[in-house]
């Protein structure tokens, strides 16, 4: 909890984190329905009007209200950022502990693997399971986690290296200590500041990823909405009803700019290099 | 003399508000042409921002001068106002009329530069040489630094050479331009005793050949007696006392010094050593037999093996219960590599290492040289003293409990220190909770690695202290690894010197360290800084150490020894 | 803790050169082959018999002897390991199959459309190199303050902007602006008619190129920052080197160490990411030619075309570690 506070010091962790409070509270709200109209009600009458007090981002080619789609697209997109992001961090968190501490055959083994899922550029390796599977939300979200996997391997691995040769680790052999002990209470432990650094830039990440898939059509299924359906459906009334494109833009951006911006402020706060300079 | 350097009440800061942080408050020195000033603290006295100060490269690292004046004089009797220069004159002023050499040698020159380019820059900025001018003067410079094929060794880059050639790499640059003032910063810190000793002796000559004064920066106040012509000593970012050498060491004023000059340990030739030891017939509790360690040396893409390093090559020695027997010797000696394999951290790839079951199951423990490192930052005190216990089977009960706070008073701490993490402590405190750790399951022997190397000096006598009454009060063996003599001095009753693998004199401290029979026991305690010995001649020598990569199969030849005295053994030397 | 005095090796010894890049050069072919695997094996969980996929409800019209020719002709009657050793072998002699949708080998069709993602994804990669390393390199040297500052809330909006709303947005602009709407459709040749292929494709590469120089931005000021705090830089200033020397000379080849592995890492999102923006810009490039081949299942076409993406992803890869071993001698020579 002092962490909080010392994120909360920092410039861009108060904004990141206030942004991203602000978005939980909408997919919250927008999950549960509590929503100005229904997101899935068409107003045939008000259809394309622009912003107005009634609606507040305006209404699309259906007349769907834009405000309430986007509290339920928010809500779509961060269940399958935070639950991709989940299933990533811990698989690969496994694996590169594991390739760290067996070393070796196991680790060249490991990590040749994650350097095939790694060879595929992530889009592809996505519509390829996407296309196994089926679109939908859970395609996504396995999609996406296995994508992101060998990345938290990687940037596991390394510092497990790091920590698997330092003197606590060498004075625990000495007592006898068991592996599991080791790992959990030596590794594991000094592992949590990397890794709560990337899981945030992850979540900036598959968000994104998840944007671009639903914007071609294969992550979350219409008429459900979601912030990349929305925006490639604004496509075609860009010139007429440009405030279908402008609020979808904007908040994509914000929702993977207020990850971006805490993650980084966790990156400085968490900086090996200025941890352990004691007294 | 003249006056070339003439600092008065410098102030240095930092960060936002320097003048409320200020890490130097108020120091003042003259120092005249030719002559060498050391300036002697240790750390957070402000030793070093003082020196980065005179050519004012703290600016770069966050600092400001807040107050005070820095005037350097010219032959011509000009005087420069360092403290207002603007930079474009300070960068002609850098190099050219003040040069520096750093502590770190690996860090401190650019690993993707060759070091003849880096050497040949030097001469560009300062003499204006290019080309093949350039690339004479700095083979030139690698010779007058006693780098041998210099013509060959400027293709190299950084990271191929050793610590003392590096930083002989960099003396070389900075006598590009025969600077009138050297700012030495720890120069020899980083590095063995005997190449500290080279080093030292290749500055003590160069200093003479060119007539250049030196700022010497040491927190080692042994080092400085050899070099020194004044002396100022510094702690809290104030001078507590100065001026000349002979004076200050013989006479000392101030507290502070008088403690400096005590604390340091005194190497005194094996005339110090403890009396009290165990009975030479007493059946030892760790014998060690023909201990050999190797590394396997692979070349090419499938692993080839080409050769081994020989790290421990043929070591036999024993251990007694309650006596310290100490393992010197510097880098690449393979002591540590010892202390590893008797502790099950390194395999041995042959010989027989036996330690009798003592009180516990487990009964050689460990400690090791860093504090910040041997001590896991996330677990609090409690945890980490309990983990050997675990380890073992045993509950985190009240009787656990009770033996932690026991231990915990012995080594000078409070039972408040359990719920606190490491981060909290100084390095003198963490290495005494890593004492407190090693005696939880109550061992027989302990392995000291290096455990005093990386504490100041002050708080390393008193670690050692603690360690001499803990082994009277259970009744400890320590084996003892260090590369300083004069710690070892204070703490063995026996000693064993490595070289190169191998245990050259092994014996009666007094013995070993009074009259050392082998060739590089000689050489390691020749040298050995000592305050007695003021400026003295060190000896320009340039011996490497052998390498130790052998072709797969070799054989070192049968171990020849001889007999110097009553437990007293030396290995005979093959005549060159 | 002193260092061994053990004497180096000399700087042309070939040796240590070999061993990094041959085991560099033996690993590729590996992963290669898991790719490989992965692919067809991917391909094969398809739900959907390949032969309704083909040919939709007419398929139902086949009597059985058409069937099992059209299955004996695609070689979907074999067991599937014989179709994996087939197909393999087949990839040797460069004949990736007969695409189900156009009916011409696969490899022609995926290379009549290479050239232009390739062209995409390395003028991107030149935009995004030549905006963000400057832009990255002047923050740095003016850390902290506005201009500083300024650098990087454009880096990290960027960063947080998928390329699809960039490209969007630069849509919407021009449309509104200059009431003009870029060229879609065909791809003109950059041989044929260099005006007329490069003002197709100057949207779409400055779309994909900001998103990334954003990064490179970020990743240059960091990594510069990191290296002018070194202690070689204080070397260098303590010769006298002035502030242009410590940044060209001294700081940046070391800070680009970190910037030339991030491009190749990102080279490759470039030839993925290209999939969306070739979709927004209608451009007939391998991303839409993959997208296409999987809705239609046409097995050899998604094969063949992922395969040849994640080659040349595999082939960028091994050229940036072959650069990082030409900037970092203590990779190129290994040492201690």
């Amino acid at each position: 909890m002092d962490l909080l506070k010392v994120v909360l010091r920092h410039p861009s962790g108060r904004i990141g984190a206030a942004i991203i409070l602000i978005f939980l509270v909408l997919a919250g709200l927008g999950a549960v329905g509590l929503t100005p109209h229904d997101p899935l009600k068409q107003f045939v009458v008000d259809r394309l009007k622009p912003p107005s007090l009634t609606y507040w981002f305006g209404t699309d080619l259906l007349g769907r209200d834009t405000f309430s789609r986007l509290m339920l697209g928010i809500s779509e997109s961060f269940i399958v950022a935070f639950a991709s992001v989940a299933v990533a961090a811990t698989a690969g968190t496994i694996i590169g502990l594991f390739a760290a501490w067996w070393g070796h055959l196991w680790d060249g083994v490991l990590m040749r693997t994650m350097d095939v899922l790694l060879a595929f550029p992530a889009i592809l390796l996505a519509l390829l399971i996407v296309a196994i599977e089926g679109a939908g939300m859970v395609t996504s979200i396995v999609a996406i986690g296995i994508v992101y996997t060998p990345i938290f391997a990687r940037v596991v691995r390394a510092p497990a290296l790091a920590i698997k040769g330092r003197e606590f680790v060498e004075a625990a052999r000495t007592f006898g200590s068991s592996q599991g002990y080791i790992l959990t209470r030596h590794l594991l432990l000094n592992l949590v500041a990397p890794l709560t650094v990337q899981i945030t830039l992850a979540l900036a990440w598959a968000l994104l990823t998840e944007s671009g898939l639903s914007f071609l059509g294969l992550g979350t299924q219409p008429p459900a909405p979601s912030l990349g359906v929305m925006l490639a459906e604004s496509k075609s009334m860009m010139t007429r009803a440009p405030w279908l494109m402008i609020f979808p833009g904007l908040t994509i951006m914000l929702a993977i700019l207020g990850f971006n911006l805490l993650g980084d402020a966790l990156r400085d706060i968490l900086d090996p290099r200025t941890q352990g300079r004691g007294a | 003399m003249s006056t070339l350097l003439s600092v008065r009440d410098l102030r240095v800061g930092f960060g936002r508000a320097p003048e409320d942080n200020e890490v130097v408050k108020g120091v003042s020195f003259e120092l005249a042409a030719g002559k060498t000033l050391a300036i002697v603290g240790e750390s957070g006295s402000g030793k070093s921002v003082t020196a980065l100060s005179v050519n004012r490269l703290v600016d770069f690292g966050g600092g400001r001068i807040t107050g005070g004046s820095i005037a350097l004089y010219r032959p011509d009797g000009t005087a420069v106002d360092i403290t207002a220069a603007d930079e474009p004159a300070l960068q002609r002023i850098r190099g050219r009329e003040i040069g520096m050499i750093f502590q770190e040698p690996m860090t401190s020159l650019n690993p993707v530069h060759t070091v003849g380019a880096q050497i040949e820059e030097a001469f560009r900025l300062n003499r204006g040489l290019v080309g093949a001018a350039a690339t004479r003067a700095a083979r030139d410079a690698l010779e007058r630094v006693r780098i041998p094929d210099a013509a060959q060794r400027l293709k190299y880059y950084p990271h191929q050479l050793s610590g003392g050639m590096r930083q002989r790499v960099m003396i070389a640059m900075v006598l590009a331009s025969n600077p009138r003032l050297l700012i030495a910063d720890e120069p020899t810190t980083a590095l063995d005793v005997t190449v500290q000793a080279q080093i030292m002796a290749l500055l003590a000559e160069l200093r003479q050949e060119l007539d250049m004064a030196m700022i010497f920066i040491t927190h080692d106040i042994g080092l400085v007696a050899g070099i020194a012509d004044d002396i100022m000593v510094m702690q809290h970012g104030v001078a507590v006392e100065q001026g000349a050498l002979d004076a200050v060491l013989d006479d000392p004023r101030h507290d502070y010094t008088r403690h400096l000059l005590q604390a340091v340990p005194h190497f005194n030739a094996g005339s110090a050593v403890r009396s009290d030891g165990t009975a030479r017939n007493a059946a030892p509790i760790v014998t060690v037999d023909n201990l050999a360690v190797r590394f396997p040396v692979t070349r090419g893409p499938f692993r080839r093996k080409t050769g081994a390093v020989h790290a421990v090559d043929g070591v036999d020695f024993d251990l007694r219960p309650g006596e310290t027997l100490a393992i010197v010797g510097e880098s690449g000696s393979g002591k540590s590599t010892t202390a590893r394999a008797i502790l099950g951290l390194v395999k041995a790839t042959r010989g027989r290492i036996e330690a009798k079951a003592g009180r516990s199951g487990r009964p050689v423990q460990m400690v090791f040289q860093d504090p910040y490192a041997s001590l896991n930052p996330r677990l609090d005190v409690e945890a980490l003293l309990a983990e050997p216990a675990i380890a073992a089977g045993q509950r985190l009960d009240a009787t656990l409990r009770a033996r932690m706070v026991f231990l915990l008073e012995r080594v000078g701490l409070t039972r408040e220190a359990l719920p606190r993490y490491p981060h909290q402590f100084s390095g003198g405190q963490r290495q005494r909770l890593c004492i407190a750790r090693a005696l939880m399951l109550n061992p027989d022997v302990v392995v000291l690695d290096e455990a005093v190397s990386a504490l100041d000096v002050s708080v390393q006598a008193r670690v050692l202290d603690l360690l001499i009454d803990l082994q009277r009060e259970f009744g400890l063996a320590y084996l003892f690894i260090s590369h300083d003599m004069a710690v070892v001095e204070r703490i063995a009753h026996r000693v064993a010197v490595m070289y190169a693998g191998q245990i050259v004199e092994i014996g009666q401290a007094a013995a070993v360290l009074g009259a050392p029979q082998h060739s590089y026991t000689r050489r390691l305690i020749a040298a050995v800084p000592a305050i007695e010995r003021r400026r003295q001649h060190f000896t320009v020598d340039v011996t490497q150490v052998p390498s130790l990569v052998r072709p797969l199969g070799f054989e070192p030849p049968a171990a020849k020894w001889r007999e110097a005295g009553e437990d007293h053994r030396v290995r005979v030397e093959e005549s060159a | 803790m002193p260092v061994t005095a053990i004497y180096g090796r000399p700087a042309n010894s070939r040796a240590a050169d070999m061993n990094y890049l041959t085991q560099r050069l033996l690993t590729f072919p590996l992963v290669l082959l898991g790719v490989s695997l992965l692919v067809f094996f991917a391909i094969r969980l398809v739900p959907g018999d390949a032969i309704i996929a083909m040919l939709g409800t007419e398929a139902g019209l086949l009597t059985d002897a058409q069937r099992a020719s059209l299955e004996a002709y695609f070689g979907l009657d074999q067991p599937i390991i014989v179709q994996y050793g087939r197909w393999l072998a087949g990839l040797f002699e460069g004949n990736l199959g007969i695409s189900v949708t156009y009916g011409k080998p696969v490899l022609e069709v995926i290379l009549a459309r290479f050239p232009l993602t390739l062209e995409l994804s390395l003028l991107s990669m030149l935009i995004s190199l030549a905006v963000g390393i400057p832009a990255g390199v002047f923050a740095a040297t003016r850390a902290d303050r506005p201009s500083d500052l300024l650098v990087r809330l454009f880096a990290m909006l960027g960063q947080s902007t998928p390329s699809f709303v960039v490209g969007l947005v630069l849509i919407y602009f021009l449309s509104v602006t200059f009431r003009m709407l870029p060229a879609m459709g065909s791809f003109t040749p950059l041989f044929e008619d260099p005006i007329g292929n490069l003002s197709q494709m100057l949207l779409p590469s400055i779309t994909l190129g900001l998103s990334f120089a954003a990064a490179v931005t970020r990743i240059s000021r960091s990594a510069m920052l990191d290296v002018l705090s070194d202690d070689y830089v204080r070397t260098a200033r303590s010769k006298g080197a002035s502030q242009r020397d410590v940044v060209w000379k001294h700081a940046l080849p070391n800070a680009l160490i970190p910037v030339v592995t991030l491009s190749g890492v990102e080279f490759g999102y470039l030839l993925g990411g290209a999939v969306i923006v070739e979709q927004i810009f209608a451009l007939p490039g391998l991303g839409r030619l993959t997208l296409d081949a999987i809705s239609q299942r046409d097995y050899p076409l998604v094969q063949g075309a992922v395969l040849f993406i994640a080659f040349n992803f595999l082939v960028v890869n091994l050229l940036v570690d072959l650069a990082y071993a030409a900037l970092d001698p203590r990779i190129r020579l290994g040492g201690k």
